[in-house]
């Protein structure tokens, strides 16, 4: 029992992990709070259904493509949007309040067209075989679901450490104008960070689909509330502190669920939020103290 | 004449009770608003305000006076716990807060028992009237305008404009911030109370997400250069889906368009009067 | 004994193992004009974010006027006297330039939340006294006529003065001057160094960053030097002027400070 929900969190971990990845990376690097976010999450999702359900696409390929999609509608998201108010230097709020409508509008329009039903993903696209390992079942899935987490984490990693871009996306977090003397692009880099931090919601979309099987256009918005612990307990712009706290979310809210109740599982989270508010409000490894006003 | 217009009252009683409501709730954003923060809670607030009148009107049958004193004091034991910790750091971890605040008051109204789950409560006596609503509203405008004109309205905009320099005027910040947080939680809470107690019926998914950021485009329509600005804002945005019927289905779509629209083009608002800040003859 | 109103004592501050201020310590004796020059990347405004708690030292106390102030925030050094200009302005711009200098008065003018929302009578008789006291200060700054102006609307110079007034509306015991004379050109420059004077006159202590070196010279008692965030020289205006290492300080560079004052002249 409890090797099976210590295996169940790591996984829904993972996910969180990826999730708050993208969020987190948004703003450390372009210094906006992105409440659009948690559309990218759902709307990765829905492509990937699609996908599958119209184009019986294998989901190997419909999780690419509809990730990279869902990258573009950031982009484009981002210029419409945030572009215009970072050439007013508008206050961070300004920003937060900007996509906190946006993401309204975005929730309605596609509730509006497609309803509220949970939809599921053809039969074919989910492999429902497992391995067992003792008294442990992880489906063949689930699998995929932590193999794409960890390598898209490691692809991240990589890009931010060993690259040029890597090194533009870093000057660019510690100060645009600097960033800007020093020959970075920043129009182009900004772009390329929302991308990625759309393909990233994205995917995490598509994994907790694959997981629950349950889609629907709001599934984003339950899931912000556990983008915001992961990235305040992490430390908002910590990248190291979102995995870790995603993984500790996710095998917590697994304890939970097993041990206690698992309506309770929602709220541990925003238990973890406040707590970390109240008493390490740099977040997990002290990295959020330049954020503080 | 008498007659038309009771008739008129009572064929739109609800539209115009959620004038009133809503006009409160457009106040209690103003409030947060007003000192530069950004707080997502009021529908939150509001729905602590309208479960805890609902419950203690239901089950103990407590007398109307009380009822509206805890609805307005249990939202703002939440704002403390949840806005204090927030007080010294960057406006972004109060705005994060409140909005999962929300998330997980709903999901807490959803699996308990006490709260009805996601059918609700329903009989609540219908004990609010338009005096009382109106009457609310009313005192609060003025309460408003009062406080602007004053010391401490100098103080709220000094911090709206820039709080580094305000807090160089002595201003005491983390006392400002509490303190407007508190307010807002207050008047969402009563809000809350008079929405459970004239439609009869509340549930959890009358506080969300959408609710939230309703409640923000009304002040962001109205604008916030005075306390009126935002309550123009709701009766606009609560007549409109009611006169363009087409609107109606896509009321939520055009609440975000307007949020988008305000910050990008209209930072003023509709109502671009600007309150003055001197509470004597200059 | 010590009746210095400022007194700094080793402050020093790291960001990132690199020293902007170097323990650096130096006193303000009240009703002096105290002048803090240095080369650009000395330290100077760096120095005055910690003064007025903008930002917090590594190590080192801070005492103003007998109170030792290390861990207050700036609002309640504010209370305790303490007032400030910024380099680029900072004014409330949609507020009236009547209103900018009232919200200057915060710490002063009575009035709690209950007199508020009852127009008591002390609540009136305050904001009618504070009223009249800012005419009074909009007077002396020669901003009379712009009383009911948008604050964002007027003029740079008179941005200036107003942001001066503001700070002198909170009757500071310190006032901190963060560049008073940037941007302003020569008869801007003089009517502030009159203003100044005027200021002086009426008891307010200074402390001033400034890179006109003829504004300093004629209106400070003492000047402390600063470069690359160590203290290297203190004394009046004629010591300082002729110690060899702030000469050296200067000179290195030189070619940079008149490239800036070139770029300055508006």
């Amino acid at each position: 029992m409890l090797a099976q929900q210590l295996v169940n969190g790591i996984i829904s971990g993972a996910t969180y992990a990826l999730f708050a990845l993208g969020f987190t990376l948004m703003f450390g690097v372009l210094n906006v709070v992105n409440l659009t976010y948690g559309v990218y999450f759902s709307t990765g999702a829905l492509i990937a259904l699609y996908a599958t359900r119209h184009f019986a696409a294998p989901i190997l390929i419909a999780l690419p493509l509809a990730a990279i999609a869902t990258g573009l509608i950031a982009v484009v998201i981002d210029g419409l949007l945030l572009t215009p108010l970072r050439r007013k230097k508008a206050p961070e709020l300004a920003s937060l309040m900007v996509t906190l409508g946006a993401t309204l509008l975005l929730y309605s329009l596609m509730t509006a067209f497609i309803g509220t039903d949970i939809q599921r993903f053809p039969p074919a696209a989910i492999d429902p075989s497992a391995i067992e390992v003792g008294s442990v079942r992880i489906s063949r899935s689930q699998i995929l679901i932590v193999g794409t987490a960890f390598a898209m984490v490691a692809l991240l990693l990589a890009l931010m450490r060993g690259t040029r871009l890597g090194l533009a996306i870093r000057a660019l977090a510690e100060n645009p104008d600097v960033a800007r003397l020093m020959g970075v692009d920043v129009t182009l880099v900004t772009f390329f960070v929302s991308f990625v931090s759309g393909t990233l919601g994205a995917a995490a979309g598509i994994l907790i689909g694959l997981n629950y099987n349950a889609i629907q256009p709001y599934m984003g918005e339950a899931m912000m509330l556990k983008g915001f612990a992961v990235i305040i307990i992490g430390g908002l712009g910590d990248i190291r502190g979102a995995l870790i706290a995603g993984l500790i979310l996710g095998l917590l809210e697994g304890l939970t669920a097993g041990y206690v109740a698992s309506t309770l599982k929602d709220a541990v989270g925003f238990l973890l939020l406040v707590l970390t508010l109240w008493f390490r409000p740099v977040g997990l490894f002290g990295r959020a103290a330049a954020k503080r006003a | 004449m008498s007659e038309f217009l009771a008739d008129f009252l009572f064929s739109y009683q609800s539209l115009i009770h959620s004038l009133g409501i809503n006009g409160l709730l457009a106040l209690s954003m103003y409030v947060v608003l007003a000192i530069g923060q950004l707080s997502l809670g009021q529908a939150a607030f509001m729905g602590l305000g309208a479960y805890t009148s609902a419950l203690l009107t239901l089950k103990l049958g407590a007398p109307f006076p009380l009822v509206l004193i805890a609805s307005m004091a249990v939202p703002a034991l939440a704002a403390l716990i949840i806005g204090a910790p927030t007080l010294r750091l960057s406006g972004v971890y109060l705005a994060l807060a409140t909005i999962g605040l929300g998330e997980v008051l709903r999901i807490a109204f959803v699996n308990s028992e006490l709260t009805g789950g996601a059918l609700g409560l329903s009989g609540i006596p219908e004990k609010a009237g338009y005096a009382l609503i109106f009457g609310c509203l009313a005192l609060a405008l003025i309460a408003f305008v009062l406080v602007s004109r004053s010391r401490i309205g100098r103080a709220m905009e000094a911090m709206r404009e820039d709080e580094v320099a305000a807090g160089m005027l002595g201003v005491h910040l983390p006392r400002y911030r509490i303190s407007a947080l508190v307010v807002s939680a207050m008047l969402a809470g009563l809000a809350g109370a008079f929405n459970a107690h004239v439609s009869s019926f509340i549930s959890p998914n009358d506080y969300g997400f959408d609710a939230a950021v309703t409640i923000l485009s009304y002040a962001l329509l109205g604008g916030i250069g005075s306390p009126f600005g935002p309550v123009v804002g709701a009766i606009i945005l609560t007549l409109l889906p009611e006169v363009l019927r087409p609107l109606h289905d896509f009321r939520l779509v055009f609440n975000g368009l307007i949020i988008v629209i305000a910050v990008l083009f209209m930072p003023h608002g509709i109502v671009p009067w600007r309150i003055g800040r001197t509470g004597a003859r200059a | 004994m010590n009746g210095a109103l400022l007194t700094l004592e080793n402050l020093t501050v790291r960001f990132g193992g690199l020293a902007a201020v170097d323990s650096v310590s130096f006193r303000v004796e009240p009703q002096t004009v105290h002048g803090l020059i240095g080369p650009n990347g000395a330290g100077k405004t760096t120095a005055f974010n910690l003064i007025s708690g903008l930002g917090h030292q590594s190590e080192g106390h801070i005492r103003l006027d007998g109170e030792t102030i290390d861990d207050w925030p700036s609002w309640q050094r504010a209370q305790h006297g303490l007032a400030r200009t910024f380099q680029n302005i900072r004014m409330f711009g949609e507020m009236t330039a009547l209103e900018n200098v009232l919200a200057g008065m915060h710490v002063h003018v009575g009035g709690g939340l209950g007199a508020t929302l009852l127009r008591l009578k002390s609540f009136r008789s305050a904001e009618a006294a504070a009223i009249a006291k800012g005419h009074e200060i909009l007077g002396f700054l020669g901003l009379a006529d712009a009383s009911t102006r948008r604050a964002g609307n007027l003029p740079y110079g008179d941005q200036r003065r107003l942001e001066i007034g503001r700070a002198l509306a909170s009757d500071p015991k310190l006032m901190l001057l963060d560049e008073p004379a940037a941007g302003m050109n020569p008869s801007e420059t003089a009517g502030l160094i009159e203003l100044l004077l005027r200021l002086k006159s009426r008891g307010v202590t200074l402390l001033l960053v400034e890179h006109d070196m003829h504004f300093i010279m004629n209106l400070c008692d003492r000047i402390t030097v600063l470069n690359f965030g160590r203290k290297i020289a203190e004394g009046t205006p004629l010591e300082v002027r002729s110690d060899p290492k702030v000469i050296e300080a200067y000179l290195g560079t030189k070619v940079a400070e008149r490239l800036e004052a070139g770029a300055r002249v508006r």
